[in-house]
């Protein structure tokens, strides 16, 4: 039984992100949450929507969140599985992603992700795994989204390691180092909606979720926040939309053992 | 010409100290029983290339036979952090390893470099990265007819590659499928290289002819290990055995954990073991 005043920030988090996404979208699914946003834009309003991971497997229809970039199933409901060199080459740097799904362990206000290191590179305090394919993906699709919860150690005023390039220090960074994709047009978290500043590139809060206030995103948020004027609510999540969200939790908890997919 | 082994003599016969090895397996077909049998021979002072290391690097580096990974994503897939490998470059247990890190795009262009035999792998990345101020094999070139500034990095050209497969036939030719990852293109980069497969048959004479075949005098040697991927997968096989991804998560976190796990399930173990650890996956 779904209940529709009962949705948990995460929930809302993920049903924003998946809203964000439409039919005849090419999407780069990284890993982590942008998983779970990818598949329920296409369970409900983008049935017809092209999602990738970078294990090389084209048109996924999962159904259930995989485990892993590599699950079996992401294979089996494939249009076409091609090789990891074919995946970066021809359809990430070739021009054919239109938006590449980031998770991030830090980011800072202008959409540059660290997911590599804490502290010091070559004398880290925290050796995380790295960035696997978020280089390229980040500048290579037409434009990026990122979905995190909020907490001030991942959104924070300066990230230690720059493993994968947003607006940089903002303005026309992107422009000046010759790269002509959008970056970070988008971000996600549990708490709002945010879009970069035309101008600046610093990334606004432009919707905050049903029930939330201005102090709980500066409270979880590294750097100073800036609210838009035309600030909106998020419309809280449909009945399809939280019932597929929980359905396909549900069936990733029990093909799983326990674990909620990636 | 391929020559069908057991898996100790390939193992032997294909790598030794000092070698630069790739094993390949993008999330499927990881060769672990193979890199269980370089634990258990002891081969020592290795440069691993492989784009996403998980728990084999982790094993190989936390048993000390490790000098350098080459690598792009170093986590434990679906489940966090490679432990081990964090000891050692954190703390420099049991020694301290080279790093020397890339993107995927990075990893998967210089393979195909190698295949290719150019010297170097020339492609659109690494733009406003901080992995190039951090890793001095990492450079750029300009493209002589447009101008444009690319990224390059060194072809990987390893000792040996190490990959795990569905099929091969009697002649030694092998079959690759489902999620291919690198795994052609670590083989044709190296000069020698290892297969282990699921199963050996007569002919390939059924299948499609478009699959991922490498032709028997590409390969070096063939071991036939049934379940040599596990807890990786082999596609229509059997499953990736996500629970023991998970378990290793603990393992891994303990030094002493570790060093009995290896003993009972790599060093008291052999490859045979393999094919009743998939048994109901």
């Amino acid at each position: 039984m779904t209940n529709l005043s009962d949705f948990t920030p995460n929930e809302m988090m993920t049903i924003a992100a998946a809203r964000a996404l439409s039919n005849d979208d090419v999407c780069f699914v990284g890993i982590g949450a942008p998983s779970a946003a990818c598949n329920v834009a296409r369970l409900t309003h983008a049935p017809d929507i092209t999602l990738i991971y970078e294990s090389g497997t084209i048109g996924t229809a999962p159904n259930v969140l995989p485990l892993s970039i590599g699950d079996g199933e992401l294979c089996e409901t494939a249009v076409t599985t091609v090789s990891v060199p074919e995946m970066f080459r021809y359809w990430l740097q070739g021009g054919r992603i239109s938006i590449g799904f980031l998770g991030a362990a830090q980011l800072d206000r202008f959409g540059n992700i660290n997911t590599t290191v804490i502290g010091d590179y070559h004398k880290p305090k925290v050796r995380l795994p790295g960035g696997g394919g978020a280089p390229e993906i980040a500048t290579s699709c037409r434009q990026v989204f990122i979905t995190m919860k909020q907490t001030t150690r991942g959104m924070v005023d300066k990230i230690d390691f720059y493993t994968s390039f947003g607006h940089g220090e903002g303005g026309n960074h992107r422009e000046r180092l010759g790269i002509t994709t959008k970056g970070p047009t988008l971000l996600i978290t549990d708490l709002a909606i945010w879009k970069p500043d035309p101008e600046t590139k610093e990334f606004t809060v432009v919707s905050m979720h049903r029930g939330v206030t201005r102090d709980q995103i500066q409270e979880t948020c590294g750097w100073k926040v800036r609210f838009s004027d035309r600030l909106e609510e998020t419309p809280p999540p449909s009945e399809l939309e939280l019932t597929t969200l929980r359905e396909l939790q549900a069936r990733t908890e029990r093909a799983h053992g326990g674990r909620k997919g990636a | 010409m391929a020559k069908f082994q057991s898996l100790q003599e390939a193992v032997a016969d294909n790598l030794r100290d000092g070698d630069t090895v790739a094993f390949e397996g993008f999330t499927h077909l990881i060769p672990h029983a193979a890199a269980h049998e370089v634990i258990r021979q002891g081969i020592k002072d290795l440069t691993l290339i492989r784009m996403t290391p998980d728990i084999i690097y982790d094993q190989l580096i936390g048993m000390g036979l490790v000098k350098k990974v080459v690598f792009s994503y170093a986590g434990n897939p679906g489940v966090g952090l490679l432990r081990r490998m964090r000891d050692a470059i954190e703390n420099g247990w049991p020694r301290a390893i080279e790093t020397e890190e890339h993107s995927h795009a990075a990893m998967a262009n210089a393979y195909e470099a190698g295949a290719a035999g150019l010297p170097c792998a020339v492609f659109r990345g690494y733009r406003g990265a901080g992995l190039k101020e951090v890793n001095p094999s990492i450079k750029s070139i300009t493209c002589p007819f447009t101008g444009e500034e690319l990224a390059a990095v060194p072809a990987h050209r390893p000792d040996a590659a190490v990959i795990h497969a569905q099929k091969a036939n009697r002649r030694g030719d092998v079959l690759v499928e489902g999620i291919i990852g690198v795994q052609k293109e670590a083989v044709l980069a190296s000069k020698r290289s290892v297969v282990t497969v699921e199963e050996i048959v007569e002919d390939f004479d059924d299948l499609h002819p478009n699959l991922c075949v490498l032709p028997h005098w590409t390969v070096s040697s063939i071991a036939h290990v049934p379940g040599g991927a596990h807890p990786s997968y082999t596609h229509g096989y059997y499953d990736r055995d996500n629970a023991a991804y998970l378990e290793w998560d603990k393992i891994s976190a303990d030094r002493d954990l570790f060093t009995a796990w290896i003993k009972e399930n790599v060093l008291e173990a052999g490859p045979e073991a393999f094919s009743s650890r998939v048994k109901g996956l």
